[in-house]
């Protein structure tokens, strides 16, 4: 559970100051599935990056999981971004020259786990990927390596997956692939989604879209997503693949 | 993260970019291997050196002129001033601790612009003429090994009569028995030169090469008949030059009184108020060698450690580029959770990787030069000695040079900002 109250963003470009975020007021609970909204400028994107405890607000509290996250030192934010979340970039941010199952292995790397082989097999079987496991991110799609990220992001069980524009660099088609690979793990593993977008069609798919403008919520309302609408063409988007209730221990 | 996490990942990384990985340890495994090889050979020469050295017999003087070393070479009657005369009157004092005197002349020795060529049917060797008398052997400690060595006689009759080096006698007889055969030697400079046939009364023993003569690449006649067949080593005031008396002591305790005694009577023959020779002991020669030899290593040793530095400051420069280029790398690390701890110890691993690597490599390049040149004898009779010490000297520098090297570029990187980090293209 995420609970931002009054946080703001001053960054000092010379000797102005610019408020990116303006007292932002918002609750995430567990399980949801939402967007974030806003044209850019509107301050998502560091609002996003303050979630990832990527960045330290300039003001304000940000409590996750009942910790507050303003008191704590690197070492500790860098193990809340391993265990509690996960991110996927439009980019996909994969590293070059290395094969899929070792991206998706790297989280449990800096975790220390053991079987980490194991448990990133089982997560790119979860987003369909289990037949290109050796292959490095040149040799995939842009579908495939955005898929390799959602692998990465999910495969230290995290609470929150903060996903940016994470279809900004796919076709329409793929895009809706990768949706729907969102979706399945939202719905069956229960893990809190997020989207940080400006397309309305990502937006629609989902629960809830808070919008964003000059570093205020300007909008927050439930939505019922394109998916389970009536009519709508969106509603065609494929199935999640199959195998999506086998989670790893 | 565990060590073996951190070599993993960095051994993926350094492997991702084999090339310019390979490239970086290049530097270092040049270095290395220059320490080695150059100690190994610098080590080799001093012991050589040394062995040589105390070969000699330590209670020998060797008495040479003092002003011998103008670039090696001497021009005859100029500057030289140690002469036949002076190795008499030694003799003729009769110091009781002198047990035998030789004196030695040579022609178309290292340096010398006169040559010395010895011909015998098609055979033709350039070597070193040495003019001496039949206490030489008892001396030097250099006996004959076939036939006789001079007389009396040949002095007194001036005889035209050679004992060979062994290396003159394998070179022109090959199988053959040398002794009884006449050869000829022609002595000159430039196309001025004349010759005289010889006969072969003997062989010397082997010797081997020392410090800057090889003894055994040498032509032993009377030094009468060397005076008086070859004009040019006559002096203008009819004394005759030679170039080395061999004092053979019966004692070495009284090494210090010879020097003393023996010098005052050469400066009072020379009429000089300071000595225009120098008498040294086996003692002394050691210690200027050993003193030259150490200077020889350390010039080399700094020639080797300047590459090693060099190899370290590249692969510093690698690192510093490395981490620019990978700042988006860097960046995605620490959001999926890398501590800074974590990025510092991989870029640190990955530069003590590469330079250890090296180091091993030019551990190996190094023995390995070192055996194909002594193998195929680059450098002369060179002796190579490798020292345990010098690979492990080299072994640590690599390692601290690749510490050194990582640190900063290691401690930037994990620093960066992941924002920053991951917005960089």
């Amino acid at each position: 559970m995420i609970s931002l109250t009054g946080i703001t963003k001053i960054y000092t470009v010379g000797t102005q100051r610019v408020a990116a975020l303006n007292g932002v007021d918002l609750e995430i609970e567990d399980g949801e599935f939402l967007s974030i909204m806003g044209p850019s400028g509107s301050g998502k994107s560091t609002l996003m990056n303050i979630i990832g405890c990527l960045d330290r607000q300039t003001e304000g509290d940000y409590m996750l999981d009942g910790v507050n996250v303003r008191r704590l030192v690197d070492n500790q934010l860098a193990m809340l971004r391993n265990r509690r979340l996960g991110f996927v970039f439009q980019s996909f941010n994969l590293l070059p020259r290395m094969s899929a199952i070792d991206q998706v292995a790297l989280p449990l790397l800096y975790r220390g786990a053991t079987n980490r082989k194991r448990a990133a097999a089982a997560a790119l079987k979860l987003v369909g990927l289990e037949d290109r496991m050796d292959h490095k991110p040149t040799q995939l799609s842009g579908g495939q390596q955005q898929r390799v990220a959602i692998a990465r992001s999910l495969v230290t069980r995290p609470a929150i997956i903060l996903a940016d524009e994470p279809t900004g660099a796919l076709d329409s088609k793929t895009s809706m692939d990768v949706m729907a690979v969102f979706r399945s793990l939202n719905e069956e593993l229960g893990i809190t989604i997020a989207f940080v977008t400006h397309e309305h069609d990502v937006a629609y798919y989902t629960r809830r879209i808070i919008s964003l403008l000059d570093g205020k919520v300007v909008g927050d309302e439930r939505n019922v997503p394109s998916f389970e609408r009536d009519g709508d063409e969106t509603a065609h988007a494929p199935a999640a693949p199959a195998s999506i209730a086998e989670a790893p221990s | 993260m565990t060590l073996a996490d951190v070599l993993g990942t960095a051994l993926a990384s350094l492997r991702s970019n084999i090339l310019r990985t390979l490239l970086t340890m290049l530097g270092i495994v040049i270095g290395i291997a220059a320490v080695i090889t150059l100690t190994a050979a610098s080590e080799g020469a001093q012991q050589g050196v040394g062995d040589q050295i105390r070969g000699l017999g330590s209670n020998l003087l060797f008495i040479r002129p003092g002003l011998e070393e103008t670039d090696g070479i001497q021009l005859p009657g100029s500057g030289v001033s140690l002469f036949l005369e002076d190795s008499r009157a030694i003799e003729k004092a009769n110091f009781e601790y002198i047990d035998a005197i030789a004196a030695q002349g040579t022609v178309g020795g290292p340096g010398d612009f006169i040559g010395a060529q010895a011909i015998y049917l098609g055979q033709n060797k350039s070597t070193m003429l040495l003019a001496t008398e039949p206490s030489y052997p008892f001396v030097r400690d250099f006996y004959v090994d076939n036939g006789r060595f001079l007389t009396e006689e040949d002095l007194t009759k001036k005889s035209l009569v050679v004992v060979l080096g062994g290396d003159v006698a394998d070179d022109l007889f090959d199988t053959e028995d040398p002794v009884g055969k006449t050869i000829r030697i022609s002595v000159g400079a430039g196309p001025i030169s004349i010759g005289f046939n010889f006969t072969v009364v003997g062989v010397m023993e082997r010797r081997g090469a020392s410090a800057n003569t090889d003894q055994d690449d040498v032509i032993i006649v009377p030094m009468p008949t060397l005076q008086a067949r070859i004009s040019l080593i006559r002096d203008p005031r009819g004394r005759t030059n030679i170039d080395q008396i061999n004092i053979k002591l019966k004692n070495r305790d009284e090494i210090d009184q010879a020097k003393e005694e023996i010098g005052q009577l050469l400066m009072a023959l020379h009429a000089v108020d300071s000595p225009d020779f120098r008498i040294q002991s086996q003692s002394d020669i050691l210690d200027t060698a050993t003193q030259v030899e150490r200077s020889l290593q350390v010039l080399v040793v700094s020639i080797a450690l300047i590459s090693l530095f060099v190899g370290g400051i590249g692969i510093m420069n690698i690192m510093l580029v490395s981490v620019t280029e990978r700042t988006r790398e860097i960046g995605i690390r620490k959001a999926i959770g890398a501590k800074r701890m974590d990025i510092l110890w991989q870029f640190l691993i990955e530069s003590i990787v590469v330079t250890t690597m090296g180091g091993a490599l030019g551990v190996l390049a190094g023995v390995g030069a070192t055996e194909i040149a002594e193998r195929f004898n680059i450098g002369g009779d060179t002796q190579y000695v490798i020292t345990p010490l010098w690979i492990m000297v080299g072994f640590a520098v690599a390692a601290i040079t690749g510490l050194f090297a990582g640190v900063y570029p290691a401690w930037q990187a994990s620093r960066l900002d992941p924002i920053e980090a991951l917005r960089h293209e």
